[in-house]
């Protein structure tokens, strides 16, 4: 096995039945595991909310950790629209060329930077950097900023060995009430700003809704591009011809890019709650339990994908869920993407190839499943061009 | 070379001329409204949904099974709806007429 690989451990019960089951906190999950099951339950926003207790449809649940409801995350028709139309257009904005140029040179300079060193842990010392800064452009938001985050470690919700940690969520929840003060008192133009300003349905945001979307903001993107970056570069360090077929191919990096995210499916699944007693795959689902959208078993579905294991990097025809599917499908998606566009870009013009040196990986527990979501940590060598 | 036109959802009409690559990139490098194209074309985001003139049907031939499963689950797809991601630009598709569709 290669130490890139991401392994599917849902196969069988995929395949067999269709879902799969754990226990999360004594409030069970059915996970639907297939691409078509998990389109049409995205899709079926009455049956399957997403706004119920905040927290809930979160796993491992938060319920017992927060109450403040995530937006638009936490929130169904159609009040959904109303938030998604009010923050789109703020979450299209790494389209715009100005954005692009400062993700580039920030890309740039932390490549250039671990290029002149012995050995780098990608985790800490690379991946997290680059997405702290990134967020400042998201954010608007001065990029001295991103020392604070980086400072948090990667583990911002939950300290060593344990899953949810109340105390260290308080870290980032006290962090951004401050901001959300001193925005109050002198707004800029910076996305608490923009959101304090907002109306939705003829009404201000409160302040807890303007909190709410800000957490998400700091939680939804945190992992999930440390994740996405951090297994490129273990992706890149076996696969060099690779970077060469960037460099060379350089109209291939979207697909590239899409295939990557296909494949490593940095946000496992997530829940909603069941509304009404159901069926999935002919097996019957409780009201008031709770299912998940399993987005990487979907990504392995070999019924829509060929080789659904390997990953080919310019694949055509990519169907993928690693982003969601229907109302809440993601958010950060096109920031993720330019990051990723980018960075792939950078390291096919810069790096010549990669030797990992040590790692250890991020294994989840997911019931009967046990899913490689990524690295704790991964050292590797950058070799120049 | 074709010439393809662009219904808008606020019915502006936009004609375009391609030669080579999808349908939809020719609506992105000419910023279409309502065309994202936010997956690059591979047919993962539906960002590219548009409704093909019934007269048109012809041109563009029906749509694949991954794509009609994507569409199945659109609330704004009628018998007529294509992601123009995977319609490649060719002479047959000269004098299209394509409707923008809606979306959320
Ligand atoms: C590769 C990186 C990322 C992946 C794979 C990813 C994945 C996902 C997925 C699967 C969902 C759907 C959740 C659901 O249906 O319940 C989602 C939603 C969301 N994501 Fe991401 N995400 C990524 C990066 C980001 C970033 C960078 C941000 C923002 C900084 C972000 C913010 C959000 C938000 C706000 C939502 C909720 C949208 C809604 O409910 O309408 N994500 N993401
Ligand atoms: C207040 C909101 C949130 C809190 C408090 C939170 C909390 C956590 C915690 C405690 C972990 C570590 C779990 C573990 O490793 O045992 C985690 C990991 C993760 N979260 Fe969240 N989360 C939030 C929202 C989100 C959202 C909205 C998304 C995506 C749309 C997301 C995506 C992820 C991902 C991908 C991981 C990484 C899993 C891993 O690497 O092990 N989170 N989050
Ligand atoms: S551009 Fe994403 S599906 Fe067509």
């Amino acid at each position: 096995m290669k130490k890139s690989a991401l392994p599917d451990p849902f196969e069988e019960a995929r395949v067999n039945k269709g879902y799969g089951e754990m226990d999360d906190q004594n409030d069970p999950v059915t996970m639907i595991l297939g691409l078509k099951d998990l389109r049409k339950c995205a899709h079926n926003w009455k049956t399957f909310q997403s706004g119920a207790a905040p927290g809930r449809i979160v796993i491992p649940s938060e319920v017992n950790i927060r109450d403040t409801r995530q937006i638009p995350f936490e929130v169904d028709p159609p009040e959904h629209k109303d938030f998604r139309a009010l923050v789109e257009p703020w979450f299209k904005r790494p389209l715009e060329a100005d954005y692009k140029a400062v993700l580039t040179q920030q890309i740039n300079d932390i490549v250039d930077e671990v290029l002149t060193e012995d050995s780098v842990e990608v985790v800490e010392g690379f991946s997290l950097r680059l997405q702290s800064r990134a967020l400042t452009l998201l954010l608007n938001t001065p990029y001295e900023e991103s020392e604070t985050w980086i400072s948090w470690g990667t583990h911002v919700f939950r300290s060593e060995g344990e899953a949810l940690d109340g105390d260290k969520a308080n870290i980032l929840y006290d962090y951004i009430d401050e901001r959300i003060t001193k925005a109050i008192e002198s707004p800029g133009n910076d996305l608490y700003s923009m959101l304090l300003a907002a109306t939705v349905n003829g009404k201000k945001l409160t302040r807890e809704e303007v909190k709410g979307v800000m957490i998400l903001t700091f939680a939804g993107g945190r992992d999930t591009v440390i994740n996405a970056v951090t297994n490129s570069i273990a992706y890149f360090a076996e696969h060099p011809e690779s970077l060469d077929r960037l460099l060379n191919e350089p109209d291939i990096t979207g697909k590239a890019v899409e295939e990557l995210i296909r494949y490593f499916s940095p946000l496992t699944q997530m829940g909603r709650v069941v509304t009404e007693d159901t069926q999935v795959c002919e097996h019957a689902i409780k009201e008031d339990t709770r299912i998940s959208l399993c987005w990487a078993s979907a990504n392995r579905d070999a019924k829509v994908f060929e080789n659904p294991n390997d990953i080919v990097i310019d694949r055509k025809i990519n169907p993928h869920v690693a982003f969601g599917f229907s109302h809440h499908n993601c958010l950060g998606a096109t920031h993720a993407r330019q990051i990723m566009n980018i960075l792939l870009t950078t390291l096919a013009k810069k790096v010549k190839s990669i030797n990992i040196v040590d790692y250890k990986e991020n294994i989840e527990e997911l019931g009967e499943f046990k899913r490689k979501v990524g690295y704790d940590n991964l050292t590797v060598k950058f070799n120049g061009r | 070379m074709a010439k393809i036109t662009f219904i808008t959802t606020d019915d502006k009409t936009i004609t375009l001329e391609g030669t080579s690559g999808s349908v939809m990139q020719l609506a992105v490098d000419n910023s279409v409204p309502g065309i994202d194209g936010d997956c690059g074309g591979v047919c993962s985001c539906a960002t590219c949904h548009v409704h093909v003139a019934p007269e048109h049907i012809e041109k563009t031939g029906a749509a694949s099974e991954i794509e009609e499963d994507m569409l199945d689950l659109n609330d704004y797809s009628n018998e007529r709806s294509r992601l123009c991601c995977q319609l490649e630009i060719s002479e047959a598709l000269d004098g299209l007429v394509l409707q923008v569709a809606e979306s959320d």
